[in-house]
């Protein structure tokens, strides 16, 4: 099959294709619902979390191919159970990353091991670490549309909670939110949304989705609505961009949908810089400032040091 | 600067908004300060001073209920500190904000009052309304739509103030609002709390580690090192004769031409509370 300059005549070709009609119908759903929760993934700094869970999630998926079960009930299972102890590890515990560390290591060993228990093929591992979106059953696309439905629900009603501990901790806390339940709540639906990511970009490449399009977002936008609009829209070109040219090319679709959202990424840093330009974006800073702790730096030296201090 | 009403004037007869009785507190049962009395009446400023690690920020999770006293009585609004009044505005001494992140400052002022509420709010016409009046009583309204991460050290604490006020509490509580300001922004920053403190008649209480540019303004301070707290109008704490009994030891109190004070003979001992 050759790619024509006709768009419209390699569309229906392309649709005329069963298994892709449903790598779209599910490469839709995903993006939309992985582009929204990034959002909130990369504003909570939680992107190592989002890589254990799918990382556990792995385990849990070649657990349950191992004892014949759907592989997605495994990944679910596996990832809600790692989210709810992720969570209850303070946010604010400076070994946090290490344990997840720690278990994501072990869950790898443990993927492993159920891979070599199974007697099948090999190729199911395969699928599950880099994603087979082209073997989506119509069976798939309902659940998966299902699960994002109620992920997208969720996320819904503790957003504006989730916004404000997410940008500003401590007022939060003080406010009363209920901080742990929030983060309980966050990382459940992560983990829905991982799973359900995992079958279009596979386990090692879940922030292709989850992570690079809302990152590339975070430039073009000031409010967080917008940011995520942006964040799915990008996420969805990538998704259909990359199912489109996979279908002529001899090459992976996770691969295509990685190298358009990294180029977008790079295009936006490099161009918003250029159109933004240095004195807009530097006015007012007094240097570069990764990340700002306001209240932290010393007083100057050269002030009246009175009473205390 | 001082043509805004500067009124270090006592309020008695002003309504109780918090009594702290024989109050002791610290973490795991080790005491970080004793025997803490003082009380904060509607509209007044107050300062709380002491060196670093003297248990200032203990003061402020004490009123912010965050935190239990290990002996003694805390009262807010004539009852015992619960987390979540929204009749406290806070200011955190650190706010984490990411320069990948560019959240416009309006978004972080909305929060601050409708940050507790559930669910999605697709307009939100009064959210808006309120944080575009809270940010109008800081002189604000042009940095509603600059993304947080590009502004000044003044600008941020005028946005975090903002926030603060925008759910219109009785007490305010600001943990080192003036620390990274140089003079000049230190003294506009001082200004405007002062003028809020004044318009609205809410209660502040501002952490500092300089007092004297807060002094024109002060009802009350809260003096807080080597364990004890001093409390009551600058002039009858910050004295040698009373801080010497307080403290045990020769403490003395020096003051400037230009009414600045220095207080020499304690420093040297605020390691015992780390």
């Amino acid at each position: 099959m050759a790619f024509s300059p006709n768009l419209i005549a390699d569309m229906q070709q392309v649709w005329h294709y069963q298994f892709m009609q449903h790598a779209f119908e599910a490469g839709t759903v995903v993006a939309v619902v992985a582009g929204i929760m990034g959002y909130f993934v990369v504003l909570r700094r939680s992107t190592f979390v989002a890589h254990a869970f799918s990382e556990i999630g792995f385990a849990g998926a070649a657990g349950a191919i191992l004892v014949s079960v759907p592989a997605i009930v495994g990944m679910l299972l596996g990832s809600s159970v790692g989210g709810t102890g992720i969570a209850l590890l303070s946010r604010r515990s400076s070994h946090r990353d290490l344990y997840i560390g720690i278990v994501l290591a072990f869950s790898l060993g443990l993927g492993l091991l159920f891979i070599s228990l199974y007697t099948g093929y090999a190729t199911e591992a395969y699928s599950i670490l880099f994603g087979e979106i082209l073997g989506i059953s119509s069976n798939d696309v309902l659940l998966t549309l299902a699960l994002s439905v109620a992920v997208l629900i969720g996320v819904g009603l503790i957003y504006r909670p989730l916004l404000f501990s997410s940008l500003d901790e401590k007022v939060a806390e003080a406010k009363g939110l209920p901080m742990t339940f929030i983060e309980i709540a966050f990382l459940l639906l992560v983990a829905v949304a991982v799973s359900v990511s995992i079958q279009v970009t596979g386990v090692l490449l879940i922030f292709s989705l989850m992570v690079t399009p809302a990152a590339t977002a975070q430039h073009l936008a000031s409010r967080p609505r917008r940011v995520i609009v942006l964040s799915a829209i990008i996420a969805l070109a990538a998704t259909w961009t990359g199912l489109f040219v996979a279908f002529y090319e001899p090459y992976p679709v996770s691969f295509f949908v990685t190298a358009i959202v990294f180029s977008l990424y790079l295009i936006v840093r490099v161009f918003h810089r250029k159109i933004v330009g240095p004195e807009e974006s530097q006015g007012k800073r007094t240097g570069e400032r990764p990340r700002i702790h306001v209240g932290t730096v010393a007083h100057e030296a050269s002030r009246v040091e009175p009473a205390p201090g | 600067m001082e043509a805004t009403g500067a009124q270090p004037a006592s309020r008695e007869g002003g309504s109780t908004i918090a009594v702290s009785e024989d109050m002791s507190a610290g973490y795991s049962g080790k005491a970080v300060w004793k025997d803490a009395n003082f009380e904060i009446r509607k509209g007044e400023f107050v300062a709380v001073i002491g060196p670093n690690g003297a248990g200032k920020t203990t003061l402020f999770r004490l009123l912010l209920g965050l935190q239990r006293p290990l002996a003694g009585r805390i009262s807010v609004f004539g009852a015992e500190p619960k987390r979540g009044s929204s009749r406290i505005g806070y200011v955190p001494q650190q706010h984490t904000i990411d320069d990948e992140s560019h959240i416009e400052s309006l978004e972080l002022v909305r929060l601050g009052s409708s940050g507790k509420k559930w669910g999605f709010n697709l307009f939100s016409h009064d959210d808006t309304k309120a944080a575009f009046s809270a940010l109008e009583s800081v002189r604000a309204t042009d940095l509603a739509h600059r993304p947080l991460a590009e502004l000044s050290g003044g600008e941020l604490q005028r946005i975090f103030l903002a926030e603060a006020l925008v759910s219109e509490p009785d007490l305010l509580l600001l943990d080192e609002p003036l620390s990274n300001l140089d003079i000049k922004r230190e003294g506009d920053l001082l200004w405007l709390i002062n003028n809020i403190v004044r318009s609205r008649s809410v209660a502040a209480l501002l952490i500092a580690h300089n007092i004297n540019p807060l002094l024109p303004y002060l009802d009350k301070v809260i003096y807080i090192a080597n364990g004890k707290v001093a409390s009551g109008k600058p002039d009858e704490v910050l004295t040698s004769e009373g801080l010497s009994a307080l403290y045990n030891t020769h403490v003395e109190v020096l003051r400037d031409s230009r009414g600045n004070l220095a207080i020499v003979g304690i420093e040297g001992h605020h390691g015992d509370v780390e």
